[in-house]
C-alpha cells in the first residue's frame, strides 16, 4: 500500500509571534519551529497502518523553506520510509501547497492509496489543503478524524462535528484522512530510530518541479499587526470568606449593567 | 457592486444565526442566500428582511445528510454560470470542510474564517487572525471567481438595522453526483448545547478542576447562563475534559460574547484561542496569572467557592 503524509513545520505553539519589519509576514529569525501538532496524529496513523500491512511504504511530504527540515526529520524518525521536500518561500497560500504537494506525490510515481494530513495547520489555520489537495487528487476525503478502523480496502472513520457528535463515515481507498488531536497516541522518535533516519532519503524538488508557479497565488496577506491589547479590567480580592458573596455580586451587577452582556 | 451568495445551514426552523451576521455586513452588494434542504417560510421571511433577493432551497437525492463530496457537488452544479463572484459560509464544522473542496473544484481562491471584511467598489477584502489569534492580518482574493470565504460565527454580531430586499423563495433540484464516503450514522455527542465555535457564552474550566466530576459546577453555572462549557489544554491534557472541549491553539479558536475563565493561568497557546472574547471574566487562586492581564473582570480566589456563588447570584438575577 502506497500511503504518503503531508507535514507543515509551524512555529512553536509557546512562541510570542510578532509582524516583520513591513507587516508583510511575521518575524521568522528567532521561532523554534515544530511539526504542526495535528500533523503528529497523521504520521502516527500512517506507522499504524504500515505496521499492518505487508508491503506499505509511508512517504512523507512537505512544502516549504529548507534552512530547517524539523517536521521531515521527526517523521522519518517516527518510522516513515522516505521524505519529500518541495522547497518554496513559508508564505505560499493553500492552493499553491496542496497543488505542489499533488506535483510531488505524482513525481513518486506511485498511486496513493492513503493519504494522511494534519486536520489544519496551526500558523494560518486556514483548513484548506486537506480539502484542496484530495478534490485535485479526485479522492474523497474526510476531516477532523477522531476515528479510525480499516479491513481491507474499507475504512470506517469518526469524523467530529459539532458540540462532540460523530459522522461516522464508510469508504474505500484511496482517500484523504484529515486527522484530529485524539485520533492516536503519537510515538515519540526513539534513538535508534534518528540515527536511523539520517540515511533515510529525502527527494528534493522546486516549486516549477512540481508543476506550481506564481500564478497560482490565489490568497494574498498583509498588514500583519498584533490584535489589539486590551485596557486593564478590573480586579477583585476574594480570597477571604468575609469578600466572596459582595465580590460575585459586583461582577455579575457589571457583567449586567456595564458590560451588558447578560 | 458584487454579485454574492451566502451559503445557509438548517437548524431547525431557522438557518444558523451566522448567514444573519453576513447578511448585515453585506448591504450596497446583491445578494443571494441558499441552503441543502427546505428554507422555512418564517426562515424565508427573515432572510429577506436582512437583505436576501433570491432565497434558494436546494434539493436532490442523497443530499438529506452532509456528505464532503455529495454537498460540493450539489454546490459547484447550483452556482455553475449563475455568475456569482463571491460565496460566503459560517466557518462552521460544515463549511470548513465544504468551502475549500468547493473552491478547489471551481480552481479558486478562498480566505477562512475571517472575523471582519468590507466590499469596498464591490471587492472582496478581509481581516483574518493567524497563528491562532497572535496576530491579525489583511487578506485578498485573486484568481478564477467566485471567490469563496468562511467567516467566524459570532465576530461580526447580528446586524443592528434592517435592509428588505423582495426575498424571493425558489427551489432548485441538483444532482449530488458520485459520493464515495458515505456517513453511516450520527453519534450524538453528550452536549445538547451550542457548540463552543458558536456559543454566545462560554464557561471554561482548566487544570485547577482537579477531575472530571469538578466539571458539574461549571455545568451548572452553564444552564444558567445559557452557556458552553470549554476547557483548557491542561485539563484537556489530564484527562478531565474531551478534547471537543478544548479552547486554545490545539483545541478551538472562540470569540463568544462572555468567557468565563475558571482556575485557567492563561498559557499563551490559551489566550491566543480565547482573547477575541468581548467580555472576560478570570477567576484564580493566583494573583499573578497571566490570565489576568487580559481579563475584563478578574476575581482573585478560589473557584470551588466563587462559581457556586455566581451560579446563585445569576439564577436570582436571571430567574
Amino acid at each position: 500500500m502506497n500511503i504518503f503524509v503531508c507535514v507543515k513545520q509551524v512555529p512553536d505553539t509557546e512562541t510570542k509571534v510578532t509582524p516583520n519589519g513591513d507587516g508583510s509576514f511575521i518575524e521568522t529569525s528567532s521561532i523554534k519551529w515544530i511539526m504542526n501538532p495535528y500533523d503528529e496524529f497523521a504520521v502516527e496513523q500512517a506507522l499504524q497502518v504500515k505496521a499492518a500491512n505487508a508491503d506499505s511504504t509511508v512517504t512523507v511530504l512537505r512544502v516549504g523553506g529548507v534552512k530547517d527540515t524539523e517536521a521531515l526529520r521527526t517523521a522519518l524518525a517516527m518510522g516513515a520510509d522516505d521524505a519529500v521536500l518541495v522547497e518554496s518561500a513559508d508564505n505560499l497560500d493553500s492552493y499553491m501547497i496542496a497543488k505542489a504537494l499533488k506535483g510531488a506525490i505524482e513525481k513518486t510515481g506511485k498511486k496513493p492509496d492513503l493519504v494522511f494530513a494534519g486536520k489544519q495547520a496551526i500558523d494560518d489555520d486556514c483548513l484548506q489543503v486537506p480539502q484542496l489537495l484530495a478534490q485535485m487528487l479526485d479522492i474523497p476525503s474526510v476531516s477532523v478524524v477522531v476515528g479510525f478502523e480499516m479491513n481491507g480496502s474499507k475504512l470506517m472513520l469518526k469524523r467530529e462535528i459539532e458540540g462532540g457528535s460523530l459522522e461516522v463515515y464508510e469508504v474505500e481507498t484511496p482517500v484523504l484522512i484529515a486527522a484530529n488531536k485524539g485520533l492516536n497516541t503519537p510515538r515519540y522518535a526513539s534513538l535508534p530510530g534518528i540515527m536511523k533516519a539520517k540515511k533515510k532519503p529525502m527527494a528534493q524538488h522546486s516549486l516549477a518541479d512540481v508543476g506550481v508557479s506564481d500564478s497560482d497565488r490565489r490568497v494574498k496577506y498583509s498588514q500583519f499587526t498584533l490584535p489589539p491589547e486590551k485596557p486593564a479590567g478590573k480586579k477583585f480580592e476574594a480570597m477571604e470568606e468575609g469578600a466572596r458573596a459582595g465580590v460575585v455580586k459586583e461582577v455579575v451587577d457589571l457583567l449586567r449593567n456595564e458590560a451588558k452582556v447578560i | 457592486m458584487s454579485k454574492v451568495l451566502v451559503f445557509a445551514e438548517i437548524q431547525g426552523d431557522d438557518v444558523k444565526s451566522v448567514a444573519y451576521e453576513i447578511l448585515g455586513k453585506l448591504s450596497g452588494q446583491s445578494v443571494d442566500v441558499a441552503a441543502i434542504g427546505s428554507i422555512s417560510a418564517a426562515a424565508a421571511a427573515k432572510l429577506a428582511k436582512h437583505g436576501a433577493e433570491n432565497i434558494h432551497s436546494i434539493k436532490g437525492d442523497k443530499l438529506d445528510q452532509y456528505t464532503p463530496e455529495g454537498w460540493s457537488n450539489a454546490l459547484k452544479n447550483f452556482i455553475g454560470d449563475k455568475g456569482y463572484d463571491y460565496v460566503l459560509a459560517g466557518a462552521t464544522a460544515t463549511g470548513k470542510d465544504l468551502l475549500p473542496r468547493l473552491a478547489g473544484s471551481f480552481d479558486a481562491g478562498m480566505a477562512s474564517e475571517v472575523v471582519n471584511f468590507t466590499f469596498d467598489g464591490g471587492t472582496f477584502a478581509g481581516t483574518r487572525p493567524l497563528f491562532a489569534g497572535k496576530c491579525l492580518a489583511k487578506v485578498e482574493i485573486s484568481g478564477p471567481k467566485p471567490h469563496f470565504v468562511t467567516v467566524r460565527p459570532n465576530a461580526l454580531g447580528m446586524p443592528t438595522s434592517e435592509n428588505a430586499k423582495d426575498g424571493a423563495t425558489n427551489d432548485a433540484t441538483v444532482d449530488a453526483g458520485t459520493i464515495r464516503a458515505f456517513v453511516k450514522e450520527i453519534v450524538k455527542g453528550a452536549s445538547e448545547k451550542l457548540d463552543l465555535t458558536e456559543a454566545n457564552i462560554i464557561v471554561s474550566g482548566g487544570r485547577a478542576m482537579k477531575n472530571a466530576e469538578n466539571f458539574k459546577i461549571l455545568n451548572e453555572l452553564a444552564d444558567v447562563v445559557g452557556a458552553t462549557v470549554g476547557a483548557s489544554r491542561a485539563a484537556v491534557d489530564s484527562g478531565y475534559a474531551p478534547h471537543a472541549m478544548q479552547v486554545g491553539q490545539t483545541g478551538k479558536t472562540v470569540s463568544p460574547s462572555l468567557y468565563i475563565a475558571c482556575g485557567i493561568s492563561g498559557a499563551i497557546q490559551h489566550l491566543a484561542g480565547m482573547r477575541t472574547s468581548k467580555v472576560i471574566v478570570a477567576i484564580n487562586t493566583d494573583p499573578d496569572a497571566p490570565i489576568f492581564t487580559k481579563a475584563d473582570y478578574g476575581i482573585v480566589g478560589d473557584l470551588f467557592e466563587i462559581v457556586p456563588l455566581m451560579t446563585k447570584e445569576f439564577k436570582a438575577l436571571l430567574g
